[in-house]
């Protein structure tokens, strides 16, 4: 029995793979089979599924209407739509600043001393080390009306004698823009830095003997080269930004809602799991998509992953 | 166009050693290398060859002195600015682009016309014979492949000279022995200078119209293969170049070349021909190669004539390499296996008694460092 386990590579992978597999079976691909079912159920008045096969969580999150107050026969409501647009317009925004900044560290740091890197590495991992909410928290602090920004701005102008009117910043659509980047800044920067460490320093050298300045050198060498880097990166940030509801929720002060408050809302405060599920399955539909054709044109960045 | 093609003056590169110090990777190096010149920067790693080679590409300034490029003094040009291409020793290929992208990529850096990037491009492919494989990787080739897709990327920017790192270092004997003469067959079709770095000595001599041997920074002889062959200046040249046998002594007498030197460990005085500049009471190196002593089994001179006994044999097939014993004093010979033969009495055997014979003419005296 045991040699012929040795001797059977397939034998050998199922059962090596097959802690994970239960795991993703039941913890992942049963729920989201019951997702898909309760998605097209109804609310029950108490708040139970009523389980059916209507597609009116579907109809009512397209914001397609029947019952229309001037009176036509079909009219549009927009309130979903801005969700999902809102939801992807920050997932975007907040992927493109992320990259912005992370590019300049991570180069940095791949181009710094051996000696030195895994300190400036663990210097970005530190923050992680506090809870997500946590760090929430403490944006909150420096962002409200007397908080640590508006504070440090207000001494400055009053030391050159101005007059200085607090900054509105938190509760509005930059705190949350802020929050996410700074949340998910890490995840940008590893993947990056661990495809500009890869890339060797002979390269860069090759290029100049060429006849390549610094600029057509970054742009012809070194930007191809980290591709693998930011598509790995871009797919650890967006994907999550488009679901994340605790920024938003904290920092938006629920006056911003994306996809995620939606979803977070329908099961916890309008309790209905049945439009909740039909939102959840959209939402992934749409980072499916999302993902699906940026990797298509990029690539994976399977390098990182092989590295 | 300048009498040299290259010409270092006296140049000085010193780094920060992470201790605090400083270190001289080259120190007062004077050389010139000629028009369309083979010449070879040959030593032993940390010898300074390579950051010779990098201040002239421009990835290096030298702390003092100049470097000249057709004689123009080239000071703090950046490389992208210089007349010269690298072919580096790991290759340095853009994996993300084929062989063609790759060796167009410094005509585009030229703005060339795309017209004459595709005719040029095509050419050193079939000069390197590389044709129909323009469209490949660079992970997609051999070893070998790779290095001739390194030396088109080079070559197709028609530098004045052409710097090599080392560049067959990485290919197994068989290959490696071929690319030697390819490279040298290319380099007199094109006639760009080439600026040959390696620590292979046989591959310096195989390739290279002159040869500069380099140590701690210093170049110590600089000649044609032949003179840095059969007339080294220093130990240290004969005893990196090929083969050789050491005997220490005390000079004697100097007429001209001629000179004596008395050998402590065979108590008798040897007669050669003096390198470089050596004086009366100097201890100095005599250095014999192995295939230039002659064995015999009767000798009628007395000088440099010596018995001893043979303590090895070994059979190589073009030659037998014998090791005599003079007195506890150790003997190299090489000898040529001229006759065909199967019979026992046709070589030396283990523990005959045998003459060496060094003629004077082949019995170099030199300083001894």
């Amino acid at each position: 029995m045991l040699k012929r386990f040795r001797e059977n590579k397939a034998t050998q992978g199922t059962l090596l793979i097959s802690p994970t597999l239960i795991f993703m079976i039941g913890l992942l691909l049963i729920p989201l089979l019951l997702t898909l079912v309760i998605s097209f159920g109804r609310r029950a008045p108490d708040g139970t599924v009523i389980y059916d096969f209507s597609f009116d969580n579907y109809i009512r999150l397209s914001g397609i209407r029947t019952e229309c107050a001037n009176g036509a026969a079909v009219c549009f409501d927009p309130i979903y739509a801005e969700i999902l647009t809102r939801s992807l317009t920050l997932a975007f925004n907040t992927t493109v600043i992320a990259i912005l900044l992370a590019y300049p560290l991570s180069y940095f740091i791949a181009r710094a001393p051996a000696k030195k890197r895994n300190t400036y590495l663990f210097l970005i991992l530190v923050p992680m080390w506090t809870n997500f909410v946590i760090r929430v928290y403490a944006w909150m602090m420096l962002l409200r009306t007397q908080g640590v920004i508006n504070s440090v701005l207000g001494w400055l102008t009053g030391l050159v004698g101005l007059s200085f009117t607090p900054l509105e910043i938190l509760y509005t659509p930059s705190a949350v823009l802020v929050g996410m980047v700074y949340e998910f800044l890490p995840f940008m920067i590893l993947p990056l830095y661990t495809s500009l460490e890869k890339i060797d320093l002979s390269l860069y050298e090759a290029a100049a003997d060429l006849g390549a300045n610094r600029i057509r050198t970054f742009l012809r060498v070194t930007l191809p080269l980290s591709m693998p880097g930011i598509v790995a990166g871009t797919i650890l940030v967006f994907v999550p930004v488009m679901g994340t509801f605790i920024v938003s929720d904290l920092l938006g002060g629920r006056q911003i809602v994306l996809v995620g408050n939606l979803i977070q809302n329908q099961f916890l405060i309008a309790r209905d799991p049945t439009f909740g599920s039909t939102a959840s399955l959209v939402l992934m539909s749409l980072t499916l998509i999302v993902t699906y054709f940026y990797t298509r044109k990029f690539g994976f960045g399977e390098e990182i992953i092989s590295a | 166009m300048s009498e040299f093609a290259v010409e270092l003056q006296d140049v000085v590169k010193r780094f920060p050693t992470p201790e605090g110090g400083e270190v001289y990777a080259v120190n007062h190096v004077t050389m010139q290398i000629n028009n369309g010149e083979f010449f070879s920067m040959l030593g032993s790693s940390g010898c300074g060859k390579t950051t010779s080679l990098r201040l002239v590409a421009g990835f290096e300034w030298p702390t003092q002195g100049e470097v000249y490029i057709q004689g123009l003094p080239q000071g703090h040009t950046p490389p992208f600015k210089r007349p010269v291409n690298t072919v580096f020793q790991n290759y340095a290929l853009f994996q993300h682009m084929s062989v063609e992208q790759n060796i167009a990529f410094g005509l585009e850096m030229d703005r060339v016309q795309k017209t004459e990037i595709k005719q040029r491009v095509g050419e050193v492919l079939e000069m390197v014979k590389l044709s129909k494989m323009e469209r490949r990787t660079p992970r997609q080739l051999s070893g070998g492949q790779q290095q001739r897709v390194a030396l088109a990327r080079a070559l197709v920017k028609r530098p004045q000279v052409l710097l090599l790192d080392e560049p067959l270092g990485a290919l197994d004997l068989k290959l490696r022995k071929e690319m030697q003469l390819e490279l040298k067959a290319l380099q007199q079709e094109v006639g760009i200078t080439f600026i040959y770095v390696t620590h292979d000595q046989e591959e310096a001599l195989t390739m290279s119209d002159r040869i500069a041997v380099m140590s701690h920074g210093k170049v110590l002889q600089m000649g044609s293969p032949i003179e840095i062959y059969e007339r080294p200046n220093c130990k240290f040249v004969a005893d990196f170049i090929g083969t050789t046998n050491f005997m220490e002594g005390t000079l004697n007498s100097l007429e001209k070349d001629q000179a004596l030197v008395y050998v402590p460990s065979l108590d008798v005085e040897v007669q050669g021909f003096a390198m470089g500049s050596v004086k009366v009471g100097d201890t100095v190196a005599i250095s014999i190669r192995p295939e230039k002593i002659r064995l015999a089994e009767n000798a009628k001179l007395h000088q440099n004539c010596f018995q001893g006994t043979i303590s090895t044999t070994t059979y190589i097939g073009s030659d037998t390499h014998l090791i005599v014993d003079v007195n506890g004093s150790k003997f190299k010979v090489w000898e040529q296996n001229k006759i065909s033969s199967l019979e026992p009495e046709a070589y030396y055997t283990l523990g005959q008694k045998v003459w060496l014979i060094l003629f004077p003419e082949n019995t170099l005296v030199m300083a001894n460092e």
